[in-house]
């Protein structure tokens, strides 16, 4: 075991699986001899060589496309795209592409890509460094979306996803790569230092996709989050007192819908959250399953707490996040709906 | 107000539409054997003239000549007159299937057979092209079995994409044929991830991008060429310039000033400007480019120069935007007729034998198409509806077994 921050635990777990597996290779902007924007291939160029983790042309399409390409010929490409805001030019090849060619040739051809990408807010990135993609992805079928909230769970997670044959999208809490940020922004910020999760295995170790963690085991109400939006949802907990379940899902697809539909099913009440603005946001989804599977359980409506609909606004940062009060407040109301 | 004349919009205009003559006048067509052959593994540096050159072998009289005649056995050759005739069989009899219901499109690639015929031949088994819609020639150079592109083009039950890919929409791995797509340009930069893993593994396949002259407008094209350039990736860009994509000119994709073989200059990479309808200058043309990728020297952009003489698919009418008879004044004729002439010329070829393959294609597309017809054309026979739900992921998740139960099977 050794203590890593989140930025730590994913270098380190790209670090193992280059030294696994030959045919792992990871590139992005700014990637190989820098180490990258966040540090998170610090060092692997300098380990593994050039060929294996290198610097690309700043071209958001042409690197998920030669990682779809290199992917089809036999590789497990591990791209990087500097900040999930910048995904959209290959979202095509994400799309037209990563996502079908598994179907559309019957089997010939797949892409085992991991494409990692920091997202969401709270450190001042205004529009274009802070915003939560993560829904357009869920919304594309053959494409698996993941989002740890811990180092422990980035590390195992990272692992599963470049084991996975299927086309992975990454999301990286860039908030939580130095602390369990829980929203409380006026306060001392924590680090990772002591906290259980950021106590990570040496080597080899998968947490699988699509299993959901209960992050706080409650009685009267589910929260369903992933991402920064667990720790915030958690201090919401700690600040209202209500003995709340929160759920982090960890990956959003694949969806562990039996946590979901146990721990509903046991509170009769459910509060999603996430950054991401709500309409059409992955909230949405979330709540419908949990009306159509579990609405003879529910004592109350489910809830949803998410950005506002509108661009990550800069100097409004802390007024447009969903932080602990807002979290709290849809609490009292779940409960007070009974 | 400065005394100047007003700033004038540009659109650009092809030289004839429907109505006026046919006219390539505007082409500066050199005769064969002119251009000259640099070292394939010479400096991209001192090659830039060859972009606004064109390479041609075949001269009027079906004769070899120049610099660039390749070293072609009369058996390849033959091979390639018989892929070519095989993809236009195939293409009418299946163009006519459309018109009779069978299945919802096809597209003919009739004048552009050239191309893949001689590009499959002369490449080898462990290199992968990466096509377009308009080089099923490939398929048929490297004897991919009628009757399977048949169930394909009918979605039957037979069809090995399982139902799930539009009409020579096709994939056929261990021929070297990557997954199409109806999207346009998305696989070029597929080709150079694929031939730079190639290089990483230390590899001899080299990959091949098509693309039509249409589609170098897209972003993945010039994604492709600055990633090909930066990692000297093994890979030749093959822009089949057929002057048409759908009713747009090639002058919207920006070759009024100059040419798509000259995009390549840009890049540091070398541009070749090929006749493509001259099977001897493609075959040439590619084994120039492989050896110069076989070589660790990267990637190669050749245009080859051509004519769609049908239209874009079978829901296009051309005659609405082009002259009705410009194809038939094409300045560089018909590839399959230029190298039977070749052939015949040197004495490896000859009449009976011409007529003699050609009743053997037909019989060979005749029975093929009645065996997809004997399995179901399009809507009479599919795929078991389970193979709608399958291939999503490599393991289907709880959505799409629920889905698949709620679908009934």
């Amino acid at each position: 075991m050794a203590e890593l921050n989140m930025i730590r635990a994913i270098n380190d777990a790209l670090d193992v699986m280059l030294a696994r597996d030959p045919a792992v290779l990871v590139f992005g902007e700014d990637v190989g001899y820098f180490g990258g924007v966040f540090r998170a291939t610090d060092g692997l160029q300098a380990h593994h060589g050039a060929k294996r983790c290198f610097d690309t042309p700043i071209s958001e399409g042409g690197i998920i496309a030669a990682a779809i390409g290199m992917g089809a010929q036999g590789l497990r490409p591990v791209p990087e795209i500097q900040f999930a805001d910048y995904i959209l030019p290959a979202y095509d090849q994400l799309v037209s592409e990563a996502a079908r060619l598994r179907y559309r040739s019957g089997g010939e051809f797949w892409a085992p890509i991991t494409v990692r990408s920091p997202y969401g807010g709270g450190i001042f990135g205004g529009q274009t460094h802070s915003q939560s993609p993560e829904a357009i992805f869920a919304h594309v079928t053959g494409l698996k979306t993941v989002i740890p909230s811990t180092p422990y769970d980035a590390k195992g997670l990272l692992i599963a996803a470049i084991e996975c044959d299927d086309p992975v999208i990454f999301l990286e809490p860039k908030r939580l790569y130095n602390g369990p940020f829980d929203g409380r922004h006026e306060r001392e910020l924590a680090t990772w230092t002591g906290h259980a999760d950021a106590e990570v295995p040496v080597g080899h170790y998968r947490v699988p996709l699509g299993e959901a963690r209960i992050a706080r085991e409650g009685e009267h109400v589910t929260i369903l989050a992933y991402g920064t939006m667990v720790h915030v949802a958690l201090a919401a907990v700690e600040d209202t007192g209500i003995d709340a379940e929160v759920i982090d899902l960890r990956s959003i697809v694949p969806l562990d819908i039996e946590a979901i539909v146990r721990s509903v099913s046991k509170t009769g009440r459910c509060v999603v959250v996430h950054e991401a603005s709500r309409f059409g946001g992955f909230g949405g989804e979330l709540s419908s399953l949990v009306q159509e599977r579990c609405f003879y359980h529910l004592e109350a409506p489910v809830e949803r707490v998410a950005g506002w609909d509108t661009p990550y606004p800069h100097a409004f940062e802390w007024d447009y996040f969903p932080g602990p009060a807002r979290i709290g407040a849809a609490l009292c109301r779940v409960m007070e709906n009974s | 107000m400065a005394n100047r004349p007003p700033l004038d919009l540009h659109i650009p205009e092809p030289p004839a539409r429907p109505g006026d003559a046919a006219t390539f006048d505007h082409l500066d067509i050199p005769g064969a054997g002119l251009v000259r052959r640099p070292d394939p593994l010479g400096n991209a540096a001192d090659m830039r003239d060859l972009p606004f050159e064109l390479i041609r072998v075949l001269d009027e009289d079906g004769q070899a000549v120049g610099p660039w005649k390749p070293e072609l056995s009369p058996d390849l050759m033959r091979k390639g007159l018989r892929a070519m005739l095989r993809t236009r069989a195939f293409d009418d009899r299946l163009f006519r299937a459309h018109r009779q219901g069978k299945t919802s499109f096809y597209m003919k690639s009739t004048g552009e057979e050239a191309i893949p015929a001689a590009q499959a031949l002369v490449l080898e088994s462990g290199d992968m092209c990466f096509p377009t819609y308009r080089v099923m020639g490939w398929l048929h150079a490297r004897d991919y079995p009628l009757v399977d592109m048949v169930n394909q083009i009918f979605s039957n039950a037979d069809d090995p994409l399982r139902g799930r890919q539009l009409p020579i929409l096709f994939s056929a791995r261990d021929y070297g044929f990557y997954s199409l797509s109806g999207n346009l340009g998305t696989r070029l930069g597929h080709a150079v991830g694929w031939a730079m893993a190639s290089a990483y593994r230390g590899q001899d396949g080299i990959a091949l991008a098509y693309s039509g002259e249409g589609t170098t407008a897209e972003g993945d094209f010039h994604e492709a060429l600055t990633f090909a350039a930066v990692y000297r990736a093994p890979v030749i860009f093959a822009v089949t310039n057929n002057q048409w994509a759908i009713s747009s000119f090639a002058g919207l994709a920006g070759t009024e000033n100059t040419t798509f073989a000259g995009r390549a200059i840009g890049y540091g990479l070398p541009g070749l400007r090929v006749d493509g309808n001259d099977f001897l200058a493609v075959a040439a043309a590619t084994q120039w480019a492989a050896e110069r990728a076989r070589a660790n020297k990267g990637a190669t952009l050749i245009e080859f120069f051509t004519y769609r003489v049908a239209g874009h698919s079978t829901s296009d009418d051309p005659t609405r935007y082009r002259p009705r008879e410009e194809g038939e004044s094409w300045p560089l004729g018909d590839p399959v007729e230029r190298l039977r002439q070749h052939l015949v010329r040197l004495g490896e070829w000859d009449a009976r034998l011409h007529e003699a393959l050609l009743a053997e294609l037909d019989a060979e597309v005749r029975a093929a198409v009645r065996a997809g017809e004997a399995v179901g054309t399009l809507g009479r026979s599919k795929p078991p509806l389970a193979e709608m739900f399958e291939g999503v992921f490599a393991e289907p998740d709880w959505r799409l077994l629920e889905q698949r139960r709620e679908a009934g099977v």
